[in-house]
């Protein structure tokens, strides 16, 4: 796995000397395809299973004050029922009344059955550059995995649900924050990018279908996972907003959008990211 | 074939039918507490201007007596240099093309000048190969303009505030929400329009 990785690192800083910026971008992309390629025949070699591992050990270990594992935590399907769980979310909860997206259903079952105290685990949720996810994301990256193979299948029969995706698509075109931008600046159009870094025009579905089902995705520019709400917080950044924060209304109701907007698209969890 | 035209239009029609309306007095309130964090002075940061809140329900597809009225206020923004001259220097203009930093909640307090990141979407000079393409290509710019005084005074504009030529542009307006000073302007005007600047002696 070491020596493939480092092998696809050397493939990215030599393309990264590449003459035109087309071929430039089309090299790195290659590059990047050739690694995915590897990493069909071998998909154990993606760091970020090393956070699935974690993940799962982190469910399955009596945490907390309450001193209790995850294992009563219904991601949907019923307590304890992961395998398939994540295809179908986001969703209402009944319990909760509100919707949630895998991470927001996480730290919600870590404050009412393990007894952690929410306004802690989102006050820095997200980790910084060369630091492993947090374990939140690790868990979240476990229960995402256990859908992989699965296509997005979240119902949206609940008026809630309704209600969240179109909020979410409504911020998608809100346009905010000293430089004006919206989600939709950089994707509402196909074939585009920043600098060298294509854009996914998510506003058509077919492209949405393509990569939201990588997320969470082993990021190699940060050498760590990334879930939803960091790529979420991280676009935020970028458009000079303060820090979204994790659970929030907002955030998942762009999950929401996203994932109605992947429908059918396939989970293939971890991704990999440049 | 008026049959046919009636299905296509049934089936297109249809995600804008299930488009449920949103408030945006419900998107204001759910963008206010999803910022808890948010600085008593970045408030406006949150809720936009009316050209933005405009812009936003438009989707940047504005009618045309809107787009007429977004041009107009936008042109009251616009400050120019008091002396005329629009053009200052290229190479630090360039530096600021460059340069993406500024205004982001990790770039307090301020360590160096904003930068435009004008190379995150636009082609420029030739040696750059690392660019953007959500702008239009910027090469040659002067030199396909003739150097004009009066394309001159539009990329000033622009840059000041994009809105007054293109309502609901997804440029920053760099003037108007003082992402860049009028000095830092007037370089970028001089990257693009001096004849001197490698953007038009393609060096």
């Amino acid at each position: 796995m070491t020596l493939r990785f480092t092998m696809f690192l050397a493939a990215l800083a030599v393309t990264a000397l590449g003459a035109g910026a087309m071929a430039q971008d089309a090299d790195t992309e290659k590059g990047l395809e050739k690694y995915r390629a590897m990493m069909r025949e071998d998909p154990w070699s993606n760091p970020g299973f090393l956070d699935v591992d974690r993940g799962e050990a982190l469910w399955t270990t009596a945490r907390g004050p309450k001193n209790v594992t995850l294992q009563q935590c219904d991601l949907g399907k019923g307590p304890g029922k992961v395998e398939g769980a994540f295809a179908e979310l986001p969703r209402y909860f009944e319990d909760a009344g509100r919707v949630m997206d895998a991470e927001t259903r996480i730290l919600w079952c870590m404050e009412k059955l393990q007894g952690f105290v929410a306004a802690d685990l989102v006050k820095k949720p997200h980790p910084g550059g060369g630091q492993p996810v947090k374990e939140l994301g690790a868990i979240a990256t476990y229960v995402a995995s256990k859908s992989s193979g699965e296509k997005f299948a979240a119902k949206f029969a609940h008026p809630k649900e309704q209600e969240a995706a179109a909020l979410g698509e409504t911020l998608f075109y809100r346009r905010s924050g000293p430089f004006d931008f919206a989600c939709a600046t950089c994707h509402s159009q196909s074939g585009l990018r920043i600098r060298l870094q294509g854009l996914p025009f998510l506003a058509e579905k077919k492209e949405a279908q393509k990569v939201v089902g990588e997320w969470p995705a082993y990021r190699v520019s940060s050498t760590h996972v990334m879930t939803m709400q960091h790529r979420m917080y991280d676009c935020y950044w970028q458009m000079r907003m303060p820090e979204v924060e994790l659970g929030s209304e907002a955030s998942v109701a762009l999950i929401s959008f996203l994932t109605r907007q992947a429908e059918g698209g396939e989970i293939a969890v971890p991704g990999l990211k440049r | 074939m008026r049959l046919t035209l009636a299905i296509i239009l049934a089936f297109t029609a249809t995600p804008a039918l299930a488009q449920q309306k949103i408030d945006p007095a419900r998107a204001d309130a759910v963008i206010k507490s999803a910022f808890p964090t948010a600085p008593a002075d970045w408030a406006a940061r949150l809720t936009g201007d009316e050209t933005m809140q405009q812009c936003s329900a438009a989707r940047n597809s504005p009618a045309k007596d809107i787009a007429e009225v977004i041009s107009k206020r936008e042109q009251a923004s616009v400050v120019y240099p008091p002396d005329n001259n629009f053009i200052g220097d290229w190479k630090k203009g360039e530096a600021l093309a460059q340069s993406g930093y500024g205004l982001r909640f990790t770039d307090y307090p301020a360590r160096q000048a904003n930068g435009g990141n004008c190379y995150a979407c636009h082609q420029i000079t030739k040696k750059e190969v690392s660019y953007g393409t959500l702008g239009p290509s910027l090469s040659e710019y002067g030199k396909l303009r003739e150097f004009k005084p009066e394309a001159v005074k539009a990329a000033y504009e622009k840059i000041y505030n994009s809105h007054v030529a293109l309502p609901c542009s997804t440029m920053p307006r760099f003037g108007a929400n003082k992402i860049l000073t009028m000095e830092q302007i007037k370089d970028a005007v001089a990257l693009l329009m001096s004849p001197e600047s490698p953007v038009n002696t393609g060096q």
